[in-house]
């Protein structure tokens, strides 16, 4: 990994770069005066004077990857929005043609991936800077609506959204000929009903369409058939609320941040057994070493045992991992995926096959039914980890954890199903021997022997 | 795209589907009719519509059902199929409140799982989506466990009425059930007055400034948590920023003798 495109080449940015949390700090920071103060909807004048193509261009050029999972270029899933060539007119063969339908903006904002605890505070601290990033993106792929599907239970943020918008419209930035430019844009603020799998786009856009939250089969990509059938980029939250940063400072300025195919900043959310768990905005790239200084070590300084690098669907680490740069090529280099950077630190009296079996309770309860390798994977995976975990397992169980995992894996229909191997086929690759204890009658769950109580909560 | 009135219009015509009553809805027509001219296309209007539901039955009923159905001109099985895939829409009477803990692995191990089992215990070893009370009354509350709440920095959480009580021990939480089953109501840690499930639900159904949601409750709180602050708190006290952007449009290059030091 080579750290060129730095401008200049010496300069290293500070270990922490708050820009979407940069306003986080003020009292009522999430109110439209004070977004303004600190800048907010300049960049909508700049981007308004600027042809929306080259919006998404810069925006390609930024480098800027989706911060919902996936890390797929924005700029480029922009580009695949079809948009009638110069001077093109619809004619009778080609009226309804993808690129003269309606375009739509979907913001993913249905946050639940465990571990994952970023989009809801920055709705809640800065809504702002999401609208002002759905303004700019509309008007780059030339839609006139956009939804922001949020999860339903976070009502607090729902709220602060309901009020931006409410600010936003009266303030001239949303509705009809925005700024005068002649451009419209209605923003609906859509609350979800707790369903994990509508945080996959396709199965979130058949949910906003009204129906069961199940996923699609691509292709048709949502660039070309999305919500309606029609083109759509679907979004998340702090890929978005970035946007108006990068239309402010320029493409060079963004990268100044992070790492070459990694740039700019990230918010990391540290949780469990730290001194400081909380949201932490850095460079792509750093380290977990870096992070752990930062929020003062390990809790009570009892050693760290396992960790995600992002989210329960990512691979899980270990202490051997503190100093894999934690950006979208480091974490798969090392064996995982930097997913949503949520960094779910566990100590040692964690057993790995409880918290294995917890996570796929997870996901049996989730899986969305429609394809069989995930939704009778996870259910059986499900059951012999408690069988395990409650010490009645054999050795063989863990090579049917294996098998099973292998024919979900890359089998299911969406990557729910990926995700919900991840942890046990990474926790018995770093921890086997536990497993193997397992099968000598003793019960997993905290090293204090809660036991029974541990289990309480199994569904 | 359909108007308010035609949806009205159209809905006051027909009263019943299949002969169900639906008159407990009569007083909802204008809030259905304003859901469904909100999206380009009206059966975007139906996850909304269950949550209108919710707050007038607080469940989902057969009669609920058959109110969306009339609404958007669906059959009442397409209506149920889409109500029975979603965890937030119960298919039992809800009480007054509803308690949700997180017992995913993360709050799991600081104390969730610790936490749920209190509250079972408290309320005579009732289980997942079970009620303590009669549902509707003052006190009543149903409880559950829930799955990852999206506030691991503060966890182990648990919710009432999806609002959020971040870092419980056990002897908090049962704090804050004693205080409900007594019809007090707790503050969150960080969001709006509690109100009651039902009227949350119409905020869920897109009715964020109406009195019985509790007004223009968004000002409520604090910005974030202090936990979720962790970060730009230790920012502040170090003098750490992201770079200077320059003082210049976007397809521009950045001053590079600038960068360092400054806010940007």
């Amino acid at each position: 990994m080579t750290e060129a495109t730095r401008a200049p080449e010496e300069y290293r940015p500070d270990p922490l770069t708050p820009v979407l949390t940069r306003r986080w700090l003020l009292p009522e920071s999430w109110t439209l005066s004070h977004y303004t103060e600190l800048g907010g909807y300049e960049a909508l004048d700049t981007a308004f004077a600027t042809d929306p193509a080259d919006l998404v261009s810069l925006v390609k050029d930024s480098g800027l990857r989706g911060r919902g999972g996936a890390g797929f270029p924005t700029g480029m899933k922009w580009s695949f929005i079809p948009q009638p060539k110069p001077g093109e007119e619809p004619t009778a063969a080609t009226k309804d043609a993808p690129q003269f339908k309606p375009k739509y903006l979907v913001i993913n904002a249905d946050e639940g991936e465990p571990g994952t605890c970023k989009d809801v505070p920055l709705m809640m601290a800065d809504p702002h800077s999401l609208i002002e990033g759905c303004i700019i993106t509309s008007y780059a792929i030339r839609a006139n609506f956009c939804a922001i599907y949020v999860r339903g239970e976070v009502v607090h943020a729902i709220r602060r959204l309901h009020w931006a918008v409410k600010e936003a419209y009266e303030a001239g930035h949303l509705g009809k000929d925005i700024h005068g430019t002649g451009f419209d844009l209605e923003i609906v603020v859509h609350a979800g009903a707790g369903a994990y799998i509508c945080g996959e786009e396709t199965a979130l856009l058949d949910s906003l369409e009204g129906r069961r939250g199940q996923p699609r089969l691509k292709p048709p990509f949502p660039a070309t058939a999305g919500l309606y059938a029609a083109p759509t980029v679907v979004n998340n939250v702090e890929t978005i609320a970035t946007v108006p940063s990068i239309v402010a400072g320029g493409k060079d300025w963004f990268r100044t941040m992070g790492r070459e195919r990694s740039p700019g900043p990230k918010i990391y959310s540290l949780s469990g057994h730290v001194e400081r768990p909380g949201q932490y905005e850095a460079p792509l790239g750093t380290t977990l070493r870096e992070l752990l200084e930062m929020a003062g070590g390990m809790k009570d300084g009892i050693p760290l045992k396992f960790w995600t690098p992002g989210g329960s669907s990512t691979p899980l680490f270990t202490a051997e991992h503190l100093d894999v740069p934690l950006d979208f090529e480091g974490a798969v280099e090392a064996g995982s995926m930097l997913g949503t950077t949520a960094l779910m630190i566990f100590n040692e009296t964690v057993s790995v096959p409880w918290a294995v079996m917890k996570w796929t309770e997870f996901y049996e309860h989730e899986s969305c039914g429609k394809c069989t390798p995930c939704r009778e994977g996870c259910y059986w995976l499900a059951g012999i980890l408690r069988r395990l975990t409650e010490g009645r397992g054999t050795e063989t169980d863990i090579d049917t954890l294996l098998d099973v995992c292998s024919n979900v894996l890359g089998r299911s229909f969406c990557a729910l199903g990926d995700g919900a191997v991840s942890p046990i086929t990474s926790g018995i690759k770093y921890f086997r021997q536990e497993f193997l204890d397992l099968c000598q009658d003793q019960p997993a769950g905290h090293t204090d022997a809660r036991g029974p109580a541990v289990l309480a909560g199994a569904h | 795209m359909t108007s308010t009135e035609d949806v009205a219009q159209r809905s006051s015509t027909r009263p019943t589907v299949n002969e169900v009553d639906l008159s407990i809805f009569d007083g909802q027509r204008e809030r259905a009719a304003a859901i469904v001219v909100r999206y380009p296309e009206p059966r975007s209007a139906l996850l909304p519509l269950l949550h209108l539901v919710q707050h007038v039955e607080g469940h989902v009923s057969r009669t609920g059902v058959a109110f969306c159905a009339d609404v958007l001109d669906l059959t009442p099985a397409e209506v149920s199929a889409v109500a029975t895939f979603y965890t937030m829409y119960k298919r039992e009477p809800v009480g007054e409140h509803l308690v949700s803990v997180c017992t995913n692995t993360l709050c799991a191990a600081l104390g969730g799982d610790d936490i749920y089992a209190a509250v079972r215990e408290r309320l005579g070893g009732i289980g997942h989506d079970e009620t303590s009370g009669t549902p509707g009354e003052p006190g009543s509350l149903t409880i559950e466990h829930a799955e990852c709440l999206a506030a691991c920095d503060l966890a182990p959480v648990l919710t009432v009425d999806y609002e959020f009580f971040d870092r419980q021990t056990v002897d908090s939480a049962l704090e804050i059930l004693d205080a409900l089953r007594r019809g007090e109501k707790p503050h969150p840690t960080r969001g709006a007055p509690l109100t009651d499930f039902r009227s949350v639900e119409l905020l869920l159904a897109g009715f964020f400034d109406e009195p019985e949601v509790g007004g223009a409750a968004a000002n409520a709180g604090p910005s974030a948590d202090e936990a979720t602050l962790a970060g730009a708190q230790l920012a502040e006290e170090r003098g750490w920023h992201a770079p200077p952007m320059p003082d210049r449009g976007p397809d521009r290059t950045t001053e590079s003798t600038t960068l360092p030091g400054g806010p940007s």
